[in-house]
């Protein structure tokens, strides 16, 4: 034999170790980039501490108190619950117009069942509960089976579900006095726990709780991944196996059924239930998710990051209305804070190592 | 065809022309109406509106009813006026949403030969409209500072206030409330068409309610964190003042702090009931629907246009203080008395 075939002369030569990716460019700025694509929720950590930082700084002890801080979580608590239900839909490359138009008629069922039809309290938060639950399901079906875009659903669903919530209870406010008497379950999350000058409220310990919970759901169950596959290729992942309109619509019931938790929670915060409440919860969660690095885009980002981004409006509203500002330097600065999101998020995305 | 088809089909076509035309002759002497108001679902235009509808039914005017998807909605409202005036009505009644950017659309309807009537939101200019059948908003908020500085007596000398005020846009029915109350409790509100830029140390700040229980929660408490001693809470309306005591009550001195509010609504007058509220302001939305129907009837009538109040460029439609712990020097009604007369 002459030798062996030539060919594996080739093999000699070649790399022995195994295929890997490889940073290009290693100059910091890089690096940073690629630290952030990693960890979504690290740039609204920063920018909350630092928004602290100066605050503390410039009022000292009338905000960084104990007081003053957790005075900060239980404004935050609504849109921080709304923002979980948000966050959801968003990752699945959606949008949730609806959630603040659910959450205040859930609080609504709540109310007037136990009220106008007497119902045992618990009885009626559950009745709540499904109907908020059954308001996602409409959004999931119309989206998932009918594939009517999300925007469209839930702007839809936004005026149906208000218009229903003011027709259903005449707008007439059913006064706190009366609900302690009689109901007292639907104000529950009102009840608080003090740990010296800090006041826990059940509802921000609710909202802290299920943060942690979805964060591990998303980040560890099969469902979790499925969400994030869906969000970011669905046809990908329909062929990888995923049952994708079975996501969508657990999303959006999911979505709903958080919403009436955060009814529930809102009846807690305001003591009475209010038919004129919440109108808002739609743009102050999408600007929370926004601000806290979740992709409009869908398919990136932590739920982690949407709780900080809720915090960091509530620190920049407490601290400004503190100093005395106008609250209009409140908005003009949110609305700041949300350009400046998205555009570190298209930076983050155009990583690449 | 024979000569009586013809005959026939000829008598046929002017009965038949008669027909058609005998409801539009009638629609033409009935008076037509519309009531403008600035929501559907606010219970005080709710009021208003039924208030409207009874008087139209008795008088034999035929009420059309149009409002804004929500509040501050002006493109619905100037739609409405166009509606009302293509629609050949003698007179409108309107809650404007935008006091001001609603007048070219009101001189058109007056134009068109309407009278037109403002309830309750006084245009900017007020002689914008015919007549103007509203609240005296500065004077309600000045019976409540009244009440209040003389419940404290002495100690009013020492008041922390804060201020929970409509919103950042300083709606006129907000800036006359707030402005009212100052006055009666004998403060210097320095220019009187504006809040906020009062500096009595009395005063602790002034923050925003949306006029709702969420915002007047956290308006209280974002004043609360600048001086947990705030002991007199001035609110815009009751809602706003059952949501100031659910945070007054978080921190425990919901006992010891004076709220006082305006409206009169239902739920509100309750609160008095209870003690939550010390003292509201009541004002009368029946009222000035009703008197605003009859106007429109003499309108149509014989062409008499409604006087405003002597002394007042409006029609000062009335308001109560209600509460059960009267003041020296306060003229106020009980609550049974202002329960019988709420609204909502």
């Amino acid at each position: 034999m002459s030798s062996t075939q030539e060919f594996e002369k080739a093999a000699a030569t070649s790399p022995t170790t195994v295929a890997e990716f490889k940073s290009h460019d290693q100059s910091a700025v890089k690096r940073l980039q690629h630290g952030l694509h990693q960890t979504p929720w690290a740039v609204p950590a920063i920018v909350l501490v630092g928004s602290i930082l100066v605050f503390g700084l410039l009022l000292g002890q009338k905000f960084f108190s104990p007081f003053a801080l957790t005075l900060i979580l239980q404004q935050v608590q609504i849109v921080g619950i709304l923002g979980v239900a948000q966050s959801l839909v968003i990752l699945t490359a959606g949008i949730d117009l609806s959630v603040g138009a659910i959450m205040v008629l859930s609080s609504v069922v709540m109310g007037l069942f136990s009220f106008r039809y007497g119902w045992p309290a618990e009885l009626a938060v559950l009745a709540g509960i499904a109907c908020g639950t059954f308001c996602g399901f409409i959004n999931g079906f119309l989206v998932a089976v009918m594939k009517l875009p999300p925007f469209i659903v839930t702007l839809g669903m936004w005026q149906i579900v208000l218009a229903t919530n003011f027709l259903y209870s005449a707008n007439e406010t059913i006064r706190a006095q009366d609900i302690a008497d009689q109901a007292p379950l639907l104000q529950f999350f009102g009840n608080k726990v003090a740990v010296g000058g800090a006041i826990f409220t059940y509802g921000v310990i609710f909202l802290v709780l299920l943060v942690l919970f979805m964060a591990y759901v998303l980040k560890q169950t099969a469902w979790g991944r499925h969400v994030y596959a869906v969000g970011d290729d669905p046809e990908a992942a329909e062929l990888a196996g995923v049952q994708v309109k079975r996501t969508l619509i657990s999303v959006y019931m999911l979505s709903g059924l958080i919403c009436a938790f955060a009814g529930w929670a809102l009846i807690g915060r305001i003591g009475s239930v209010s038919p004129t409440s919440g109108q808002l919860g739609n743009i102050e969660s999408i600007t929370a998710v926004v601000i806290g690095g979740i992709s409009l885009f869908g398919g990136r980002g932590s739920i982690m990051g949407m709780l900080f981004g809720a915090l960091i409006v509530g620190v920049f509203s407490l601290g400004l209305r503190l100093l005395g500002a106008d609250a209009q330097w409140t908005y003009l600065l949110i609305g700041v804070l949300i350009i400046a999101a998205v555009t570190v998020d298209q930076w983050i995305r155009k990583v690449s190592v | 065809m024979s000569n009586s088809t013809l005959k026939s089909a000829l008598l046929a076509a002017v009965a038949f022309g008669a027909l058609a035309t005998a409801p539009a002759y009638a629609a033409s002497h009935s008076i037509g109406a519309c009531l403008i108001t600035k929501t559907d679902t606010n219970p005080f235009f709710v009021k208003m509106k039924e208030g409207a509808e009874a008087k139209a039914a008795e008088l034999g005017v035929s009420l059309k009813s149009y409002a804004g998807k929500v509040d501050g909605d002006h493109e619905t409202q100037v739609a409405a006026i166009e509606t009302c005036i293509a629609d050949g009505a003698k007179g409108i009644l309107i809650t404007a949403s935008d006091t001001s950017s609603i007048v070219s659309a009101v001189k058109q309807a007056r134009d068109a030969g309407l009278v037109v009537i403002a309830l309750d939101t006084p245009l900017e200019p007020i002689d914008a409209a015919d007549a103007t059948f509203a609240t005296d908003n500065f004077l309600a908020g000045e019976l409540i500072g009244k009440w209040a500085a003389a419940t404290l007596g002495d100690e009013a000398a020492n008041a922390r206030i804060a201020m929970l005020d409509l919103g950042v846009s300083q709606p006129s029915v907000g800036v006359l409330r707030d402005q009212g109350f100052l006055t009666g409790f004998g403060i210097d509100v320095k220019d009187p068409g504006k809040w906020g830029d009062e500096d009595d140390a009395r005063i602790v700040g002034n923050d925003v309610t949306a006029g709702n229980e969420e915002g007047g929660r956290k308006a209280m408490e974002n004043l609360l964190a600048k001086d947990p001693m705030i002991n007199v809470v001035y609110t815009i309306n009751e809602p706003a003042a059952a949501g100031a005591y659910e945070a007054l009550k978080a921190i425990g001195r919901e006992g010891d702090v004076l709220i006082v509010s305006v409206d009169g609504g239902c739920p509100g007058v309750a609160n008095v009931k209870d003690g939550i509220i010390g003292a509201t302001s009541q004002q009368y939305p029946l009222l000035m629907a009703s008197l605003g129907i009859e106007a429109i009837a003499a309108w149509a009538k014989d062409g008499t246009k409604p006087a405003p109040t002597e002394g007042k460029d409006f029609f000062d439609t009335g308001v109560s203080l209600v509460t059960d712990k009267p003041a020296e020097g306060v003229e106020s009604i009980s609550v049974a008395e202002g329960m019988d007369r709420c609204w909502g």
